[in-house]
């Protein structure tokens, strides 16, 4: 297989990893107006609760279980939406800007969890070894990353229809119905925050997945790989793609990683060694800039939201 | 009437003699005022109930007292016979006493069907496994909604517009919404706030005839409205309200001819 096109499964296998973080930001944000800014703590929760539940068993350390890799995928969903839970629990019931301070401040703590609890997660060497599903069936990476492609692909269109399922149907009316006026749809008797906290362990639960599911693509997770710039990323996505519907987030997505990639090999090529750390910094202005442009040009992202009405409301007369 | 709807049939005169609403000496305290202030009275049958009195009188505390959405400071509150005081207010909806509001706060973004469809409360789909794992009963259970959605919705001649974002309904229209995503609840008694205000004429006599349909099939009102010719024509008995107590309840001729009442609109205005 030509380069380019090896390239590009593996872009792709990222590029829908990114895609299931923001499915989740999408239900969460788009859906229920949840204001979620530890994107990266929900990925890192999920990517190391696979791998140690995977895991060979590293010397010195908690693990080891070796359980099949979809197992820990499932583990790694738990985990996530385990977390959110607590963190949904305490400040769902606040005003919104408690729980984007509450997850923005998970998400570091988790890194620093990360960094620190060296027994579970490595600490800044990070695990390594975790097991890449039927790795040794194939003959090269390039066959293994076209398998793992095809895998993503499934996997991302299965959580794209169930969350459809979810919000087409007579949940995701609740959650419209609160998303526009809190008080009233409390007043027909709907379980505000329980609607709530629901969205909010779902969507953390597909974040986890994507984490369970990258630490079993690259076979090593470190602490680096869950910063805070992930989350800005997640965001940029998910706004440039459209917060209104799955098609945005998927499509924000694939696109915003393939600005990044490409704007990341222009400076490579373009900027001479000394200048290229600092040139880095330039692909998170080019985001900023393709932000603020999508915000001024087409506010509602790329995809618009389908006329906020249910195509199921309709149906059926 | 439109042939599409589907109305429950005329419910069965009761022929016991508990009240079907009973207000004993129900007071609500805001600080050191009084907005009600021990408050009784008893609605017997299905009344269409007027319930006047000038700005400020507690008319609407009163409302929400009722409804559940303020929680008495003294007195006891009874629907057929049974205690509601202190459930919250989707108990109470579900007890069998729809409200509707001075102002209707419609979802604007949704459609005018989906509004009504949202108002039944413990709607299986509304568990999001169900929306998952439970498919089939979940379509069966929107189906039978849609279907009693669309029959009030016809039968308050808002069918038309079910597909419509409730943003572009009129005024009175919003009442009519309010009054069909009531209905869905299947309610004995329904309090109506002002179902009057800044409806135009045509449409006012729409809803004075539609109430009057629904009451002979069996539902009872109590009215806010300060409307007088329509709480004179449309309501019997009358409560009068001021300065948070209850003044006199009659008939429209008795009221009318009450020095009280002419007193406690004019005194207020005076004072």
């Amino acid at each position: 297989m030509p380069d380019l096109a090896s390239y590009l499964v593996f872009f792709l296998v990222v590029a829908l990893t990114y895609a299931l973080l923001c499915l989740g930001l999408a239900l969460q944000w788009g859906f229920t107006g949840l204001f979620n800014v530890g994107v990266a703590g929900f990925f890192a929760i999920g990517a190391y609760a696979s791998a140690i539940l995977t895991g060979p068993d590293y010397p010195g350390q908690f693990g080891g279980f070796g359980l099949p890799i979809p197992l820990g995928w499932l583990g790694g969903m738990a985990a996530a939406a385990v977390a959110a839970l607590a963190v949904g629990a305490l400040t769902l019931r606040l005003r919104q800007d408690y729980l984007a301070i509450a997850t923005f401040g998970v998400a570091v703590v988790i890194q620093l969890l990360a960094l620190n609890l060296e027994s579970l997660t490595g600490g800044a060497f990070g695990l390594g070894f975790i097991p890449r599903p039927l790795f040794g069936r194939f003959g090269s990476s390039t066959a293994f990353n076209l398998f793992y492609l095809a895998l993503m692909t499934s996997l991302v269109g299965l959580v794209w229809l169930a969350l459809e399922a979810l919000v087409r149907g007579p949940w995701g009316r609740v959650l419209r119905a609160i998303r526009e006026d809190e008080t009233a749809a409390e007043a027909l008797g709907k379980p505000v925050f329980r609607h709530r906290l629901e969205s909010f362990a779902i969507g953390s639960a597909v974040m986890g997945l994507a984490g369970g599911l990258y630490a079993s693509f690259t076979g090593f997770i470190a602490p680096q790989d869950f910063q805070a710039i992930l989350t800005f990323q997640v965001w940029a996505m998910l706004i440039v793609g459209g917060a209104g519907s799955f098609a945005g987030a998927v499509l924000g997505a694939v696109a915003v990683w393939a600005l990044w990639t490409a704007s990341g090999a222009l400076i490579d090529q373009l900027l001479p060694a000394a200048f290229q750390v600092r040139g880095a910094a330039l692909q998170i202005v080019l985001i900023g800039v393709v932000l603020a442009a999508t915000l001024v040009l087409r506010p509602r992202g790329l995809i618009v939201e389908r006329a906020a009405l249910s195509a199921r409301a309709a149906d059926g007369r | 009437m439109p042939g599409r709807g589907k109305v429950p049939p005329p419910r069965e005169v009761e022929l016991t003699d508990t009240p079907l609403l009973e207000i004993e000496g129900v007071s609500r305290h805001f600080g050191g005022v009084a907005a009600v202030d021990g408050v009784s009275f008893r609605l017997r049958g299905t009344p269409i109930a007027g319930l006047i009195g000038p700005n400020g009188a507690g008319k609407t505390t009163l409302f929400n007292l009722i409804a559940g959405s303020l929680r008495p400071s003294a007195g006891r509150i009874r629907l057929a016979g049974r205690r509601i005081d202190g459930l919250p207010p989707h108990r109470v909806y579900a007890a069998g006493l729809g409200r509707t509001f001075q102002i209707p706060r419609p979802f604007h973004a949704m459609s005018v069907l989906e509004n009504v469809m949202l108002a039944p409360t413990g709607q299986r789909g509304e568990r999001f496994w169900c929306n998952w794992l439970g498919r089939g009963a979940i379509a069966r259970e929107e189906r039978a909604i849609r279907e009693r959605a669309l029959g009030w919705l016809a039968f308050l001649g808002l069918d038309r517009l079910a597909d419509e974002p409730a943003a572009v309904l009129s005024g009175g229209q919003r009442t009519l919404l309010e009054l069909a995503r009531v209905l869905m609840g299947e309610p004995r008694l329904v309090l109506l706030d002002e179902p009057g205000a800044g409806v135009n004429p045509a449409l006012l006599a729409t809803i004075v005839e539609r109430l009057a349909e629904l009451n002979r099939r069996g539902i009872a009102f109590l009215v806010i409205e300060h409307n007088m010719d329509l709480v004179m024509s449309l309501c019997r008995p009358i409560l009068v309200m001021a300065e948070g107590r209850l003044l006199l309840e009659g008939d429209a001729a008795s009221v009318r001819g009450d020095r009280r009442v002419v007193e406690a609109y004019l005194g207020g205005a005076a004072a």
